[in-house]
């Protein structure tokens, strides 16, 4: 028997009001022991629904249409919930997504490991701790003898996400699936886990499954690969041969939408298999309402100007000044942004670079430090109109394309708003006639004026957010993460359309990103930031070839290799 | 995905149709049997003068010899279905008018409280700082306060401000001041956590980023998305309202008796109780478990439908 599971004609349908959703459709898989299958497509493509099809914890509505699922030579299909409990316990095991949430934090890792060895292998409450001493040393923590009674909040990320390891081997399982294992986590931390995962599936002869969105997760530790597209499997291969060399549309499309952090190139190509849309519409700047509030200076006035910004941030309030304990975010920040240019602002998470964005936007106001935009500062007097003035000339895109529009305005409304409120036309009907050019510039098009936001993708989402920023005619655009709660083919698409608008435009952009391939693909020029100060600044070619200071070297260290793609 | 082609939006009408919302509204008996009660009290008592047998406040339609006759069914009168009071009022008709009253203050009250919490609840949910202080606590100190006793003292500090002659004219606008000043902490709290909630998300960052204005921001964009929770109160704060309201009348610190609620009326009847007219307060009292029973169970319906992550 070389299969430790064998998939056949799986069909997992959701069965809803408004009709029945295929999530997955005529999946065929199979797992030996000691290899890892990497499960890769974007999200709702239903990678994780096979994952929780094959331990039966498909969620409410959802049940196994059709198929079979053959584990070490049986059917699992139709078994008891009993029966299942003890197949997921002691022969698959589970690794989630958020060690956050996957332990219990009101019991030691030692009280929910022995719990598990017991129920699982039956030992006694003496071998059990034995057992999971040896456990929790197998998936690298120190001292574990002493861990035993730590909690999970006691932990890192990273050492949490070990426990959840260890918990998921705790019934000696043969087969380990494992949902998004690294995304919760930070890049150093990823490698360690999945290098791991790899160490633990040969030494024990574990068959893996990882289902991830991530390429480069797949390209650093999976034997096999199995792409996703729509419920369907749309390629299987060996990972050399798909990522090298992929033979359906759509694995060309997803490959080629990865950004690239050894090479620049101008934008990235044949990524529209993925989400159609209406075609972009240029527009005519001379002459469109758009271009009519810039006059394009010549001069070398910073577009925006940076000096000895400083933010702190009050951790825990007291009376006296001494017990306040007060969070640096932003340390003696000095910068200037040059008309016309990207910058970028890298860092890890908490570096302090969104603050930055925050407080050049004004949503925060420094506590010490000078903040110009074109010339003119924009702290004190708010009121002061040429404060107001300067303020206009600037619009930010925001993370989260789910939070960033009002769910209870149209699109109509959500871009008209500003035009509206500033009253840039002369009348609804001229304004109505230019959201619909801003949709259609965004590449939505002027019909979805009347939708709602929860009507659209998350890529499309951002696009209505970059329209109503673009409805005030500003000079200079900040982006604070405005991709990173996207799908990568989705990415590549606003990556596109952000360089398009800046070409058409002559707009400046702050781009502020923890992803080192995105921003080396989007900007001229980058700071990189650690603990609120900038450590080096320099221009992209420069920093990627040549780096100088140390945490830059350690960060183009992180990241993830892609040697394998062609 | 979304279809960009199709450019047709269906209108606010079919979306409601289609809604969750509806959906769920029409899986609940429970829901469906509470919202069609409140819906006849509400119709019954909207057109209670047409559907009246009698109008209980014209002393022309009333003698005093047709006082204290038992229902028709237990060997009374034809005339009076349910019996007439110690002043030979018709039972029915006097519940009509008396339901009619209540859910005018019940409403009026509630929307009294919501106006009130909802607008210091969000000023003081966005603005922060020493408002919200000082809002809060003040919220905090009246909710140790019993909301029943809160408002026999502000009716009585308002009768006490009103001359003789026209107390008894005012007393139903006393009484909705009363039960809305005592209900407002309560919308006030929820509605701040609700936009203490929304205003961290990031449409709200972007409306300041275009320069909005605060108000603008509070009206346009955080008070649409905080009004959920704002609705289940108010629904559940209607039947507290229309219980505080029969407290106070049974309390005789309500509506006086000439043009009486159901409260008024129950108090009324309770003094005839043990000289055997059971009537005169055990079917208002009946009218009124079932009024605040069934807008009850609506709005704990509404409180599942517009919160799944509750169930």
């Amino acid at each position: 028997m070389s299969e430790l599971l064998k998939i056949t004609d799986l069909n997992v349908e959701f069965v809803t009001r408004r009709g029945t959703i295929k999530a997955a459709q005529d999946i065929n898989l199979t797992v030996a022991p000691g290899e890892v299958l990497g499960l890769v497509g974007e999200s709702g493509a239903g990678k994780s629904t096979i994952g929780n099809a094959i331990v039966d914890l498909l969620e409410h509505p959802g049940r196994v249409a059709g198929g079979s699922i053959m584990f070490q030579g049986e059917e699992i299909r139709g078994r008891t919930e009993a029966e299942m409990r003890s197949i997921r316990g002691d022969r698959i095991g589970m690794i989630f997504q958020d060690p956050q949430t996957a332990l219990n934090p009101l019991m030691t890792i030692g009280d929910q490991l022995v719990e598990t060895i017991i129920k699982t292998r039956g030992y006694d409450q003496k071998r059990a701790v034995e057992c999971a001493i040896e456990l929790l040393e197998g998936v690298g923590i120190d001292n574990a003898d002493l861990r035993l009674k730590a909690y999970p909040h006691q932990f890192s990320g990273g050492m949490r996400q070990r426990v959840v390891i260890a918990l998921a081997l705790a019934g000696k399982p043969d087969l380990v699936i494992a949902d998004e294992p690294t995304t919760a986590l930070d890049v150093s931390i990823q490698a360690q886990i999945l290098d791991l995962i790899k160490q633990l599936c040969e030494e024990r002869q574990l068959g893996v499954i990882i289902v991830t969105h991530d390429i480069g997760v797949i390209a650093s530790i999976a034997t096999r690969v199995a792409v996703m597209y729509r419920g369907k499997i749309v390629e299987t291969g060996k990972v050399a041969q798909i990522l090298g060399d992929p033979q359906h549309e759509y694995t060309k499309a997803l490959i080629s939408a990865v950004p690239r952090a050894d090479k620049k190139y101008h934008r990235f190509e044949a990524v529209d298999y993925i989400e159609g849309g209406a075609s972009r519409k240029p527009i005519d700047i001379a002459t469109h309402w758009l271009g009519k509030a810039r006059h394009q200076s010549e001069d070398e006035t910073p577009a925006v100007s940076v000096k000895n910004l400083d933010l702190s941030f009050t951790l825990q309030n007291a009376l006296l000044k001494k017990n306040r304990k007060m969070l640096r975010a932003v340390n003696d920040v000095n910068f200037d942004i040059k008309p016309g240019e990207t910058f970028g602002i890298v860092g890890e998470s908490g570096s302090g670079k969104s603050t930055i964005a925050r407080l050049i936007s004004g949503l925060y106001t420094p506590d010490h430090g000078e903040i110009s935009i074109q010339g003119q500062s924009v702290l004190g007097n708010q009121r002061d109109p040429q404060v107001k003035q300067a303020r206009r000339k600037l619009q930010m895109i925001f993370q989260d394309p789910y939070s960033s529009l009002n769910s209870r305005m149209n699109v109509m409304n959500i871009v008209a708003e500003p035009i509206r409120f500033y009253k840039l036309t002369s009348s609804e009907a001229e304004t109505r006639q230019i959201v619909g050019d801003l949709l259609d510039h965004v590449g939505l098009g002027a019909a979805v004026a009347n939708r709602y936001p929860h009507e659209f993708s998350g890529g499309q989402r951002q696009r209505i957010s970059i329209a109503r920023a673009l409805a005030t005619r500003p000079q200079i655009l900040i982006c604070d993460e405005p991709t990173s709660a996207l799908d990568v083919s989705i990415q590549a698409q606003i990556l596109n359309l952000l360089k398009d608008l800046q070409e058409d435009l002559g707009l400046t952009m702050l781009f502020i990103s923890h992803d080192l391939p995105v921003i080396r693909q989007t900007c001229d020029r980058i700071a990189v930031m650690r603990s609120g100060q900038i450590c080096e600044l320099a221009e992209t070619e420069e920093l990627f070839n040549n780096p100088q200071h140390e945490y830059s070297k350690h960060l183009l260290g992180l990241m993830p290799k892609l040697d394998l793609l062609g | 995905m979304t279809n960009l082609s199709s450019s047709e939006t269906p209108s606010r009408f079919a979306r409601f149709m289609d809604s969750d919302v509806l959906h769920s509204f029409l899986r609940s008996p429970s829901a469906m049997i509470a919202a069609f009660i409140t819906l006849i009290f509400i119709l019954a008592a909207l057109f209670a003068p047409l559907i009246a047998p009698y109008n209980p406040f014209d002393p022309a339609q009333i003698s005093l010899w047709d006082g204290k006759l038992p229902p028709s069914f237990a060997g009374g009168d034809d005339r009076y279905l349910l019996g007439t009071d110690n002043q030979g009022r018709d039972m029915l008709s006097t519940i009509l008018y008396g339901g009619r009253l209540s859910i005018i203050v019940g409403l009026a009250a509630v929307f009294l409280g919501m106006l009130m919490g909802v607008t210091l609840g969000i000023i003081s949910g966005y603005l922060g700082g020493t408002f919200d202080a000082i809002i809060m606590r003040i919220a905090d100190v009246q909710l140790t306060i019993p909301g029943i006793l809160l408002a026999i003292l502000i009716n009585g500090i308002g009768r006490a401000f009103l001359p003789v002659d026209v107390r008894d004219e005012f007393a139903i606008y006393v009484v909705i001041i009363a039960i809305g000043l005592s209900d407002w902490p309560q919308f006030a709290r929820i509605t701040r956590g609700a936009t203490l909630v929304e205003a961290n998300k990031e449409y709200v960052a972007s409306a300041r980023v275009i320069g909005l204005p605060s108000w603008l921001i509070m009206v346009r964009h955080l008070l649409p998305n905080v009004l959920r929770p704002v609705l289940v109160l108010a629904t559940l704060g209607l039947a507290t309202a229309i219980i505080s309201e029969a407290t106070l009348s049974f309390l005789g610190q309500g509506i006086p008796p000439t043009t009486p609620s159901l409260g008024t009326l129950i108090r009324v009847g309770n003094e005839f109780l043990f000289s055997g007219l059971w009537w005169i307060t055990l079917f208002p009292a009946i009218a009124l478990v079932i009024l605040v029973f069934s807008v009850n169970l609506f709005g704990d319906w509404l409180r599942d439908a517009l919160n799944p992550k509750l169930r």
